[in-house]
């Protein structure tokens, strides 16, 4: 018969299989560097190992892990910003290269440029976001999190949230739009 | 969720929002410009888009080979040998220093013991020089007279005389 520890890491383990590539894409749209993203993701499953015992299960497994992660996050650009900053920006990959990922699926290669050149109109409307703004941005048209949801991780409001979505798309349009 | 649902207004009212001040929210107006401003279909399908992009990026990016041990190595390696380069160089600035120090204290105290072999040599020729002088003094007192001894007499009659 399994212990309560042994059920617990089980659990655990689950966890990590079933939400690990989440929280690793959303880190790596937050900082399109593939290696900090893995380092962070690692760092936050370890952080969530360290306090399994103590998550009362009044959010979802993911939402708690995604809080976490944008605590993580949060100080990792806190701390850079004074030291290593220079070197952070250049790990990340481009605007460009970021767009290409897009999969073909049946469109014409004229569609597919267009297609191209509006992902990566939006990343660039991304990068001028604030931290908040990215972050819930991210979390709802990647993530496709519920606004709740994303107060719960973030811990705003959810109108604080509504307002920084709306400003974060505002944006996005006049990116898209050609406005500067 | 339709897009009236998750903002309260259709996406033409998009234009007048709130702008955030800290957590605190003021009311700021941004002017629309029919002729640039985007269809929430067409901005739908560009999100969707954007989406399938970060989605597809992140699934190549999670499943690429790791390369973490050998930079880990990498990293280590380097560090040890710019530890290694750092310690070098203290221990050779400071053992210079301390060989540089030794040598001008040897110089020093040649160059001490050099004025103080001089100053003996003067203070003995100063004390040869006196003694000579006093016993030239001497011989001069021990040997000098007036007159030779075996005309003594005579030389007292002649003072007497003159005294007279």
């Amino acid at each position: 018969m399994a212990t309560a520890e042994e059920i617990a890491a089980q659990g655990f383990s689950r966890v990590v299989e079933s939400h690990r590539p989440q929280i690793f894409r959303f880190l790596l749209a937050s900082t399109r560097d593939p290696d900090l993203a893995e380092t962070l993701t690692q760092e936050c499953f370890l952080k969530a190992h360290r306090n399994w015992g103590s998550f009362r299960g009044e959010s979802s497994a993911m939402t708690w892990l995604m809080r976490i992660a944008i605590n993580l996050q949060k100080d990792h650009w806190r701390n850079r910003r004074m030291q290593f900053w220079r070197q952070a920006r250049m790990n990340s990959v481009d605007l460009d290269e970021a767009s290409e990922w897009l999969p073909s699926g049946e469109r014409s290669a004229e569609q597919q440029l267009l297609a191209r050149e509006q992902v990566g109109r939006v990343w660039k409307a991304v990068e001028g976001l604030s931290e908040r703004q990215r972050t819930v941005f991210l979390l709802r048209y990647v993530e496709e999190m519920e606004l709740s949801e994303i107060a719960r991780a973030t811990g705003l409001s959810e109108g604080t949230v509504k307002a920084h979505l709306s400003r974060a798309v505002a944006r996005v349009r006049a990116e898209l739009g050609g406005r500067r | 969720m339709s897009f009236k649902d998750q903002f309260g207004e259709e996406p033409d009212k998009l234009a007048e929002r709130a702008e955030m001040v800290g957590d605190e929210m003021a009311p700021v107006l941004y002017p629309i410009d029919e002729n640039l401003s985007l269809g929430a279909p067409e901005l739908a399908q560009v999100l969707k888009n954007f989406r399938a992009s970060v989605l597809a990026w992140s699934e190549a990016a999670y499943s690429r080979p790791r390369t973490a041990v050998k930079t880990v190595r990498q990293r280590s390696w380097r560090l040890a040998a710019g530890w290694a380069l750092g310690c070098a160089l203290v221990a050779g600035g400071v053992s210079g220093g301390v060989h540089e120090r030794h040598h001008r204290q040897e110089l020093a105290r040649m160059a001490a013991a050099a004025r103080a072999a001089e100053q003996q040599r003067l203070v003995a020729e100063q004390r040869v020089r006196e003694e000579e002088e006093d016993l030239l003094a001497k011989v001069d007192s021990d040997v000098s007279r007036e007159v030779p001894s075996a005309m003594e007499p005579l030389a007292q009659l002649m003072a007497e005389d003159e005294a007279r």
